[in-house]
């Protein structure tokens, strides 16, 4: 062998040695809990239960991976071939040995397995649906959300607290109550999607033709990120979605809110936004004045309209699930100081302020109603949507403002 | 893909004693299996879950589809009969069974193409007499709804709604498994027509060199007996309640 | 027997390209086989590529999100069908015969054909890019995202046909490794004496044959659905996306350890080689392999533990897939007990080999952590599963192809590589591709979802994006130098001999490269590792051992003659796939390619018989 070859050899091999070390270490440290959607910061009981098997599963195989990796290392500095050596002792196996290293994974992996079984059973929805189910659910002891997908947002829908056989719909932003847990009824409209809150629970697919469920609950009030899992098209990097945990009351508070239609504009703009947003055909796939949905008589549920409603769209957190609406940080665990306000409306439980900033949410609506197809390529409304297809019928610069000005004041 | 490689693998020593292009056949069968079996599959996992008729109930006819799989095993049998003419040399009768073999395969293949135009074209019919003291199919309620009205005549009431592919799951996974298996039957009367053909070239076909004629009986006797799967499960299955 | 109803004789080319097109020989379809997949491999770690650039930092605009989608459907597509696959069935064509001491493979013409229509699939699907976008729905191609309400777009049933035709070459290659395998062994090899690599090719094929149907039949009901309006998987008629699911992973699963059992075969080659020791527990491993093939057919779901499958099926199929484990481990703990005690030569097939074994443990236990269906439902369709599956299909797969192709460069040229390129190029892979990678773990764990062609950047996914793409970067590299290291060796490397590694098997008993008959006299068996055992038998009785027999004295041995028609028959599947893509008005141009398929399976038939005197009577 080359001199040359050796060194590299050597030299290589304490890079390589190195690097990895660096990067077993620094696991704890690189990935950072405090990041959006990291799995280690569970905040539920469902994430809570599906990391504790996480671990489980890891310290197993980190022994593994140690063991096999050592043994490497050991036999490549150990049995490499020197100069004059004749050929070594010619085993082909051992019994006692090869039966050994089979019964001891069976062992470790037996071990995991119970835990791993009782996790899939907690984190199934099923146990919801009980024979005294529909008395709990008519009691209100946890609250039943269905969640439809669409390409590329979220539409959620919450049972009518007072009139039975009606749902109140909203996108792309979601509150539950904090400390109750949640079911979720999952349906697609069109693809395949799936539903994940990676602080709250791992996802489960949303799939037409099938009913599937899944629950969580949120240990402490706040806002998390949530975000579609499964390939759904063009746009599916940009399917994100919010939930928003408050007390129960604030929640009654803000499901009472979005059930009501939001005031009538009084600024003319607004009103010329009003008109204008039937006019340019914005309502043909758009509620913006109603998030009741009756239910059928059989209980089954009424597809709604084609678009993300915008009722109360000036409420949201967040403009598409993506964008923040809001300069307020209430990320960090002890400074949640998000709460629902007599009006309905997201706020700092100290000042009374709105956590809605004006400017902000007013530049969100006009970068998305000036040119969607570059914030989400391939949606619906700049693929079909009259404005934007039709050179004739293009917003200007006029009526932009006064959709927006009238969007504003869906509060 | 017939003589020159069978000439090469009846000369060359194998392993195992067996001929190459046989352990091929075998293990294409073994994939063939796994083909129909998907397709089987499809269909059964789709059973009862179309959202409109026409359902099996409606459209099968169990004593003409009888026929057509007693055809199809009576085919086998003159396969069969072919064969031993020609372990016993006499190339005459051989030839008559194997001509007699693709005869019955081509009437299973006819049978197939009415009973698809039959479905596609199906009239229901409804004795109004019947309602209500018979069980009727979901499609034959909704006919029903018509007695008493203007569409009755004599107390009957008829509508043409065919089962096409597009119809529904039920037509989607009946045409595509069956019409597979229609096509592997074709290919098999082509294989067998070329055999035929052959016969009559002198020394292309003869008692020692009968490699293809090992071959093609054992084709066929597998597209028969995924026949008779078919027949159980699509159309028995399909027709009597229980199942 | 002279009477032909195609009378053209066969062709005989003894050089040039006309030999290259019309050659039967296995180790020439072996070597085309080899090249054309590497080009393929290269094109799709060019779309690889592509999207690290795009992901390297947030919301980067440097592909559109429709071009970034085509780019992962391509590179998935392309890397399983067109780059593993096609690199191990180089190694089945080249390798295979020789280590069991046959001549050729059992039907010299169907691998020619299996060649050819491979190379058609190919063209179909990477053409695709060129006639209106590829295929954009994942190589997983997930109803309903491929109907044609979703996807009016050609690049679909571009995917289809080529997976069709791709299926076509692949099971025609598996009938025929079968067959040779079964019944084309030198006298005295015995299936407990196959060389690892003809055990774990066995059980490939044997997968192949079985699980390529499936997807064919899946395919079959979407192209339906979508050239004929049938309901296979049509939401509106009742239809249901999770049944693609079950018959895509049906196939899917197997085809993982379609990819992967060869890759096992070939590192068990190299480590006894260059440990100079037997493989240990010789019967556990095959054991373990065909238990791996076996169980992989029960535990397709784990593909979909969050599709909604309810709890029970969940936990069978979450205990199956942990208990496939434990034949994996098998197979690495005696690996590391081949090395054990051995006497170690760390050539860069040995290093590629150790590199496999690392690699594929963390692959390996990254598996068993998604194999538990609970951590899977937050790992689930995150970086955290491309992690895995780039560890065990490149550390695994891929790194052992390389073992393969290095190992076996001296017995496929007759030259000897450049072991200092070579080491070169292995660490450098090596560093690439863990920075590449490993940090995907972090990312999947951090919730950043695959398939996403953008993220924000108050995600905290900038740095190891950043890091990944940087590994990319080196690892491309690394991959530049392996190909300057083999083109440069190829034209002037040192002349190897027939047997540089002392090796083991019967391939190293012959001359490199070998004779176009490959053993002048078929060998006789007595053990496993034979040839090994041969030279230690002649050493102990004091006779040299020559680096190889095969004296060019027998000119007489029967070898079939080249052909023209699987190459026509492959045109054929060309001619009519290309037309079934466009169902309109196109027909006419399948019926063309099945009159030429149809033309060119007769003239096969009817080809005159290869025997040496009665080809020259052809020829006249």
């Amino acid at each position: 062998m080359l001199k040359s070859a050796v060194i590299l050899n050597k030299l290589a091999g304490v890079v390589l040695l190195g690097i990895l070390t660096a990067l077993l270490t620094g696991c704890t440290t690189i990935i950072n809990p405090q990041n959006p959607q990291s799995t280690f910061d569970t905040l539920g009981p469902v994430a809570e239960n599906q990391l504790f098997i996480f671990w489980v599963i890891f310290f197993a195989g980190l022994v593994v991976f140690i063991f096999v990796e050592a043994a490497l290392l050991y036999m490549v500095f150990k049995f490499k071939r020197r100069e004059g050596d004749g050929d070594p002792a010619q085993t082909h196996g051992n019994t006692r040995l090869e039966i050994a290293w089979t019964i001891a994974p069976v062992i470790v992996l037996v071990v995991a397995a119970v835990p791993t079984v009782q996790g899939i059973f907690y984190a199934d929805a099923g146990r919801y649906i009980s024979a005294n189910y529909q008395a709990a659910a008519d009691e209100g002891r946890f609250l039943e959300v269905d969640v439809i997908g669409h390409q590329w947002w979220f539409e959620f829908r919450y049972p009518h607290p007072t009139n039975a056989g009606e749902q109140i719909a909203v996108a792309n932003e979601m509150y539950v109550p904090v400390g109750e847990p949640v079911v979720f009824l999952l349906d697609s409209v069109d693809v395949i999607h799936s539903f994940w809150v990676p602080k709250l629970a791992g996802k489960v697919d949303m799939i037409p033709n099938n009913d599937n469920m899944m629950w969580f609950e949120a240990y402490v009030p706040g806002e998390y990120f949530g975000q579609c899992a499964e390939f759904c098209g063009v746009s599916h990097a940009n399917m994100r979605f919010k939930v928003v945990a408050v007390a129960r009351d604030e929640f009654d508070r803000w499901l009472l809110h979005q059930a009501n239609p939001a005031a009538e504009p009084s600024d003319p703009l607004a009103a010329q936004g009003k008109k204008l947003f039937r006019d340019a055909g914005c309502s043909g796939c758009h509620a913006d004045s109603n998030s009741v949905i009756k239910l059928r008589d059989d209980g089954s549920r009424i597809p709604g309209r084609t678009g993300p409603i915008l009722n109360h769209v000036a409420t949201r957190l967040n403009h598409l699930g993506m964008f923040r609406n809001s300069d307020v940080d209430f990320e960090d665990a002890s400074g949640r100081r998000l709460y629902i306000n007599s009006q309905g409306m997201p706020a700092d439980v100290t000042t009374g302020r709105s956590f809605i900033n004006e400017s902000m949410l007013q530049a969100n609506l006009k970068e998305w109603i000036t040119d969607p197809e570059s914030l989400k390529p391939g949606n619906l409304m700049a693929r079909d949507g009259e404005p934007y297809i039709d050179p004739a019928n293009e917003l200007t610069e006029v009526e932009i403002d006064a959709l927006v000005a009238y969007l504003m004041t869906l509060k | 893909m017939a003589q020159a490689t069978a000439h090469h693998g009846e000369h060359e020593p194998t392993t195992t004693g067996l001929n190459h292009r046989k352990m091929l056949m075998w293990a294409f069968l073994g994939s063939d299996c796994m083909f129909f079996g998907t397709l089987i599959a499809t269909y059964l996992v789709y059973k009862n879950r179309s959202i409109t008729g026409p359902l099996p109930e409606d459209v099968f006819s169990i004593p003409v589809t009888t026929v057509s799989t007693f055809v199809l095993l009576m085919s086998s049998m003159s396969m069969v009969l072919a064969y031993a003419a020609l372990t016993r040399n006499s190339m005459k009768t051989f030839r008559i069974w194997l001509a007699s073999t693709c005869i019955l395969g081509a009437t299973f293949v006819g049978f197939q193409v009415y009973e698809f135009t039959t479905f596609a074209n199906y009239e229901h019919k409804v004795y109004c007499a019947d309602v209500g003291v018979k069980e009727l199919t979901p499609l034959k309620q909704q006919l029903a709804e018509k007695c008493g009205t203007e569409d009755e005549h004599n107390g009957v009431v008829e509508e043409v709604v065919g089962l096409t592919p597009r119809t529904n799951l039920f037509g989607s996974t009946f045409y595509t498994l069956t019409g597979f298996h229609g096509a592997h039957v074709t290919l098999g009367i082509v294989w067998l027509l070329s055999l035929f053909f052959l016969s009559f070239k002198k020394g292309m076909v003869t008692p020692e060199k009968n490699l293809d004629l090992d071959l093609a009986p054992l084709y066929w006797h597998f597209v028969d007996i995924v026949w008779i799967v078919i027949f159980t499960v699509v159309y028995l299955f399909g027709v009597f309640p229980g199942f | 027997m002279t009477t032909m109803a195609f009378p053209i004789p066969r062709p005989t080319h003894p050089t040039g390209i006309w030999n290259w097109i019309t050659t039967i020989d296995h180790k020439k379809i072996g070597v085309l086989y080899g090249v054309t997949a590497f080009i393929l491999f290269l094109t799709g770690g060019i779309e690889a590529l592509l999207m690290r650039i795009q992901l390297a930092g947030p919301n980067q605009d440097i592909v559109s999100a429709e071009i970034f989608n085509q780019l992962f459907t391509m590179h998935g597509t392309t890397m399983i069908f067109l780059a593993i696959m096609p690199l191990s069935a180089a190694f089945f064509n080249f390798v295979i015969p020789l280590q069991i001491g046959a001549r050729d493979v059992a039907f010299p013409r169907l691998n020619a054909f299996s060649y050819w229509t491979f190379l058609a699939g190919a063209i179909i699907l990477k053409i695709s890019w060129f006639t209106g976008g590829a295929t954009n729905a994942g190589w997983f191609g997930y109803a309903p995202l491929t109907s044609v309400q979703q996807n009016p777009g050609t690049g679909i049933d571009y995917w289809i046909v080529s997976l069709q035709v791709l299926g076509i070459a692949s099971l025609a290659a598996s009938f025929n490794f079968l067959v040779t395998i079964i019944n084309m062994r030198a006298p005295g090899m015995s299936f407990m004496r196959l060389p690892l690599f003809t055990w774990m090719t066995f059980i490939t094929n044997i997968l192949i044959v079985l699980a390529f149907p499936v997807i064919t039949v899946a395919l079959i009901e979407l192209y339906f659905d979508r050239s004929f309006g049938m309901n296979f998987f049509n939401v509106a008629r009742g239809g249901d996306p999770v049944l693609w699911q079950h018959l895509f992973w049906v196939f899917g699963h197997p085809e993982v350890y379609i990819l992967i059992l060869p890759a096992m075969g070939i590192v068990s080659e190299i480590l006894p080689t260059f440990s100079k020791k037997p493989l240990f527990g010789y019967p556990a491993i095959v054991l373990a392999g065909a238990i791996i093939a076996f169980m992989g057919w029960m535990v397709w779901s784990h593909h979909m533990f969050t599709v909604g499958l309810g709890p029970i099926p969940v936990t069978v199929f979450t205990i199956t897939t942990m208990a496939i484990a434990v034949p994996t481990g098998i197979k690495v703990f005696n690996w590391m007990g081949t090395m054990w005690g051995g006497s170690m030569d760390f050539k860069t097939p040995m290093l590629y080999a150790i590199g496999f074994v690392a690699m594929f443990t963390i692959g390996g236990i990254s598996g068993v952590m998604h194999s538990m269906a609970s951590s899977d439902a937050q790992q689930q369709d995150t970086y955290f599963i491309v992690a895995h599956i780039h560890y065990v299909l490149f550390g695994g797969a891929i790194f052992a192809i390389f073992a393969g192709i290095y190992y076996w460069f001296p017995k496929i040229t007759g030259r000897m590589y450049s072991e200092t390129l070579g080491k070169i190029n292995f660490w450098i892979t090596m560093v690439g591709f863990n920075l590449a990678f490993f940090p995907q773990h972090f990312l999947g764990l951090d919730g950043m979802p695959r398939r996403i062609y953008t993220y924000d950047a108050s995600m905290g996914w900038n740095l190891w994006n950043g890091v990944s793409t940087a590994g990319v970067i080196i690892l491309a590299i690394g991959i530049l130098i392996f190909m300057h290291n083999i083109v440069k060796s190829w034209r002037k490397g040192e002349l190897a001999g027939g047997d540089p590694w002392d090796g083991r098997t019967l391939e190293w008993s012959i001359p490199s490269p070998p004779p176009e008959y490959n053993f002048a006299e078929i060998p006789t068996v007595y053990d496993r590792d034979d040839w090994w055992a041969r030279k230690r038998r002649e050493v102990r009785r004091g006779v040299p051992v020559a680096g190889g027999s095969g004296e060019d004295e027998h000119h007489d041995i029967h070898l079939p003659q080249p052909s023209y028609w699987p190459l026509v028959v492959a045109i054929g599947l060309f001619i009519g796939g290309i037309g079934l893509v466009y169902p309109v008005g196109m027909y006419a141009i399948s019926m063309v390619g099945v009159f030429i398929g149809t033309v060119a399976v007769y003239a096969w038939s009817f080809e005159p018989v290869n025997d040496p005197e009665e080809g020259e009577q052809a020829a006249h």
